[in-house]
């Protein structure tokens, strides 16, 4: 009940947000293309908050988000295809599975790659993307139903608002109840200076496993969740720029703040959404010269994000600890 | 017979690619060697290298000398300008700020140059100055190009040794990369020094610009990616911060993906080098070369 409780601000306003979306949505007032960005947005939410959980709180500076998303992509699919799911309900065991499997392969790869620190963790998962790229371009020799690069076709156009509001509060609070759990405490312990946490007697290698499985897990969930959206994957929307597009969110919306990371994630794909619609198509390409840009910029004027560290009251968190 | 002389080729093959792959990596464990950066910008800077040196050919004509001092100028003068620009005022700054700003200026560098005012987006066919020959040697065939490429390639490093070795900004160089502290009380001129590392290695970015263009003459703006990822292998490899590792990297990385090409499938090179980061970062991360047992 104190779970409730210390969210109650945070449900309330998540019940405001959900009458006015499906409002939105039921009165037709939102276009087909505008209610897939807002669902959109709301799984870029998700696979952020990962990779916040990752980079933002414990420190390991990942370039290969998109891998894991990627991953939680295509599992979900293609469990669906084999067990020709259609509708939310079932799909809820699909898509957990899908996180839990991303979270094996992030827990997995983990163990020999945090041992790494920062730039050659980065080359490291930068590696470990370009190796799911590969894989999923060949992966219709090994399954035929996954396409490799002639793309995942067929997807059952499963997520709805109904479906992904939800389980974005639900993760939303989960990750807020884990950062200010003990292990939470550690992640960030770490972050701030490893060796120090080991003298501590924190288990480091544990730690950073952990938050890097549970990061993985979040990512595998939103792919999960993109791939019932669009209903057809393709390897190109899992590739390096898409690890770009997460750690630009994290660091626009602040290296561990969750609020941040929301604020961002809907700007972020405010951004992009609202440049194809402003910018005339001619003009299209200069997106990802400014992009590189602002990210340069907030290197020099704020390395550590607009909101570092700190939480709207919406999250009850002063109520967790 | 047959497999054996197969094989050879296939030698030759990856020792061309190698070739180019080392004088990639020399930049980067260069700068390494300074700065401790991966400075992710090196792969871009080694294609605006392919980029000056076809519109030395294709464009303006120019004899082959020109077409190799314009490039280098030009790549050394573009990594030098990096390198004031985006760095320098980062360097007090934690090292993931730096990186970061390293990964957004080959973002950068990429898109803008992807523009349709610039090289534009699509494959452009590089021209050879001159027509392809092949030797026969029994067992191989060897082209011209190839001779070029290990010829050139073995020309630059040895200046590249002589530099680095022998002269006076070598040593200070070296001594930057031991300690940055103790070396600017010496005298060193740190900044002038990190600056000349830039564009030593951005320089030899440029040559093997010019030489990947001859071998492989498909070139467009996103050509140094795949290029600069494998060369930091390579240099990781190697051994990261030391010269002869890098050049020894960039030779067994090339010869070992033109093999997985020739014996397994072309389509698993990319993802084969990942295989290879993993196998050194959990054995040797020090590298072949690298003698200090640091965890990296």
């Amino acid at each position: 009940m104190s779970f409730l409780r210390s969210a109650r601000r945070l449900l309330l306003v998540s019940v405001v947000v959900y009458v006015l979306l499906k409002g939105l949505f039921l009165s037709g007032l939102a276009t087909e293309y505008l209610q897939q960005i807002i669902l959109y947005a709301l799984i870029v939410i998700i696979g952020s908050l990962g990779l916040n959980v990752i980079y933002g709180y414990t420190g390991q500076f990942s370039l290969g988000q998109a891998a894991f998303y990627g991953i939680g992509a295509y599992m979900s699919a293609y469990l669906t295809h084999v067990f020709s799911i259609g509708s939310a309900l079932p799909f809820l065991p699909v898509l957990f599975a899908s996180g839990l499997f991303s979270a094996l392969i992030g827990y997995l790869i983990g163990f020999p790659i945090l041992r790494l620190r920062d730039d050659f963790l980065a080359i490291a998962t930068l590696g470990f993307g370009i190796f799911v790229r590969v894989f999923l371009d060949n992966s219709d020799r090994l399954i035929d139903a996954l396409g490799g690069a002639r793309g995942f076709v067929g997807i059952p156009r499963i997520t709805s608002l109904d479906l992904v509001l939800p389980v974005t509060i639900v993760l939303i609070l989960v990750t807020r109840n884990v950062i200010f759990s003990k292990y939470g405490l550690f992640w960030q312990c770490i972050k701030d200076d490893e060796l120090a946490s080991s003298a501590f007697g924190i288990n480091t290698g544990r730690m950073k496993s952990m938050a890097f499985t549970y990061g993985c897990f979040l990512a595998g969930i939103a792919g999960g969740l993109y791939a019932h959206l669009y209903s057809f994957l393709h390897p190109s929307n899992f590739d390096f720029l898409k690890s770009i597009d997460f750690l630009i969110i994290v660091i626009v919306g602040g290296m561990g703040s969750i609020t941040g990371t929301i604020f961002a994630g809907l700007v972020w794909v405010g951004f992009i959404e609202g440049l194809r619609i402003v910018l005339p198509s001619g003009m299209l390409e200069y997106r990802w010269v400014l992009i590189p840009i602002l990210l340069i910029v907030l290197m020099f004027w704020r390395p550590n994000g607009l909101m570092a560290q700190k939480e709207s009251r919406f999250l009850g968190i002063d109520r967790v600890s | 017979m047959e497999f054996l002389s197969y094989t050879l080729q296939q030698l030759i093959n990856g020792l061309q690619l190698g070739a180019v792959y080392a004088l990639i990596a020399l930049g980067y464990t260069m700068v390494y060697g300074v700065l401790r950066l991966i400075n992710f910008a090196h792969g871009d800077i080694f294609m605006f290298g392919t980029f000056v040196a076809y519109f030395c050919i294709a464009r303006w004509h120019l004899p082959i000398y020109l077409v190799f001092m314009i490039t280098i100028g030009a790549t050394a003068a573009l990594g030098v300008l990096v390198e004031k620009i985006a760095y320098k005022p980062l360097r007090a700054a934690p090292r993931i700020s730096l990186l970061i700003t390293a990964v957004g200026v080959s973002l950068f560098l990429e898109y803008f140059l992807s523009l349709n005012a610039m090289f534009t987006p699509n494959y452009i066919a590089f021209p050879r100055p001159f027509d392809v020959a092949g030797y026969d040697a029994s067992l191989v065939v060897v082209t011209n190009i190839q001779l070029i490429i290990f010829s050139v390639t073995a020309a630059s490093l040895f200046l590249l040794y002589l530099l680095v070795y022998r002269s006076k900004h070598g040593r200070a160089m070296r001594a930057l990369s031991h300690d940055q502290e103790t070396a600017s009380l010496m005298g060193i001129n740190v900044d002038a020094t990190i600056s000349f590392t830039f564009a030593v290695g951005t320089a030899c970015a440029g040559v093997g610009g010019i030489l990947y263009g001859f071998a492989y003459p498909q070139i467009n703006v996103f050509m140094g990616i795949m290029p600069g990822i494998k060369s930091f292998i390579a240099a990781v490899l190697g051994g990261i911060g030391l010269v002869h590792g890098a050049v020894l990297g960039g030779l067994l990385i090339g010869v070992s993906e033109v093999f997985v090409s020739a014996y397994l499938s072309s389509t698993f090179r990319d993802g084969f080098i990942f295989v290879i980061l993993l196998l050194v970062l959990l054995f040797r991360p020090s590298g072949i070369f690298g003698r200090r047992i640091e965890k990296v």
